[in-house]
């Protein structure tokens, strides 16, 4: 299971480079040079941004400068999605570096989570992780872990510590040999084509006849659509982190090895590129 | 996030209903049954069990009852799935009732201050 283990680091170190500019409109007092960034794709927004904001506000006037938010192509970026989220589902199939747009003013408070500290994101983590294993595992690993164990995903996270991280997530990852997975897989599936921001149900890992259920079975049932029927031109991609695995892969590896830190599987729905 | 906490309808059937989302299509318009239960000492809710729009935020239903209860603009509202997390405000009750519901209904707790990690 060597190899395993080697896709779970290769997610870890998943990097997306990127080109942040400040939005044309706000007011500087001298020109702002856009800054350059490698962005982990497990990671927050907010929480790896800093040199970013530091960069822009030594152009910037304090009384200019209110809330920090990004932009890409007229789309604004919810920081509480994994950033690597965000690029498959907005910017996948263009050419990098990503291009970003960071706003100090006219915070979109329809469309944005307000998030004024790291501690923000921390509980909106540890929300995530608690209500994946609640379907995992009816919360029972969660529940039974101490303040510190919960604070070690967390820091493990924050500073990017891949061992720190899987020393305490392999316990998360766990599931009674003779059950062949968990209790279901805790999943989001993402679409631009809908306002709604994505398809959550209950689905089980292994069918009730025993069968191993792979990515196409849950595809099938939540968005058929995604799904290209022989003879059919293909009009999505069915991306993670980045890649399109095959249809066939069982999807308890898929949740143990292709989740982000936060325990649940992203899945993006996007359409496939024309040209 | 939309802003839908205006005070429950008249037309109270066998439960009440909170007002529809004028943003929602037909599909999310459809009704769960919601329990509302109070943590520490956080007001209570007369009226506990609520129909309310699949594709209604989190976020507005805390709007709603931080209105239904006249909370101050200043105080917080934390919502609870399980007892255990709070989902993401921008999260629809509609994922919340098929993943957590139990006995045709989703039971939430709401609270002043955080109450579970």
């Amino acid at each position: 299971m060597a190899d395993d283990k080697d896709v779970l680091r290769d997610v870890w170190f998943g990097r997306i480079p990127t080109c942040f500019t400040l939005n044309q409109d706000e007011v500087t007092e001298r020109e702002a040079e856009p800054y350059y960034l490698l962005l982990p794709r497990v990671s927050y927004l907010t929480l790896v941004t800093d040199k970013v904001k530091k960069h822009f506000l030594k152009v910037m006037r304090s009384e200019d400068v209110e809330e920090m938010w990004f932009e890409y192509e007229g789309t604004p970026l919810k920081w509480h999605y994994p950033i690597g989220v965000l690029f498959d589902l907005h910017a996948s199939n263009t050419v990098l570096p990503w291009n970003i747009t960071v706003h100090f003013k006219s915070f979109p408070d329809q469309d944005l989570l307000h998030c004024p500290s790291n501690s923000i994101i921390e509980a909106h983590f540890m929300s995530s992780i608690k209500e994946a294993d609640a379907l995992k595992h009816k919360s029972q690993v969660v529940n039974d872990m101490q303040k510190k164990d919960h604070k070690q995903l967390w820091m493990g996270l924050q500073n990017d510590k891949f061992d720190q991280f899987w020393a305490m997530n392999r316990k998360l990852m766990e599931y009674p040999t003779e059950e062949g997975g968990f209790r279901y897989i805790p999943f989001r599936i993402y679409q631009t084509m809908s306002d709604r921001p994505f398809i959550q149900k209950l689905f089980r890992p292994v069918s009730p006849e025993g069968n191993t259920l792979t990515l196409g079975d849950l595809l099938k049932e939540m968005y058929p659509t995604a799904i290209t029927n022989d003879g059919e031109q293909k009009r999505y991609q069915v991306v993670i982190h980045g890649i399109e695995p095959l249809l066939e892969t069982p999807l308890q590896w898929l949740s143990e090895h292709l989740s982000h830190p936060d325990n649940f599987l992203h899945i993006c729905v996007i359409p496939t590129p024309t040209d | 996030m939309s802003d839908n906490a205006e005070s429950p309808t008249e037309t109270q059937k066998e439960e009440p209903q909170l007002p529809s989302d004028d943003s929602t299509t037909n599909e999310e318009k459809k009704k769960i049954d919601v329990l509302l239960k109070a943590v520490g000492d956080t007001p209570i809710m007369k009226t506990k069990k609520w129909a309310v729009d699949r594709g209604r935020t989190v976020q507005s239903l805390a709007q709603f009852i931080s209105r239904f209860l006249k909370l101050d603009a200043s105080e917080q509202l934390f919502i609870y799935v399980n007892q255990s997390f709070a989902p993401s405000p921008d999260q629809d009750v509609g994922v919340l009732f098929d993943c957590f519901g139990s006995d045709g209904k989703l039971i939430l707790h709401y609270c002043k201050s955080q109450a579970w990690g």
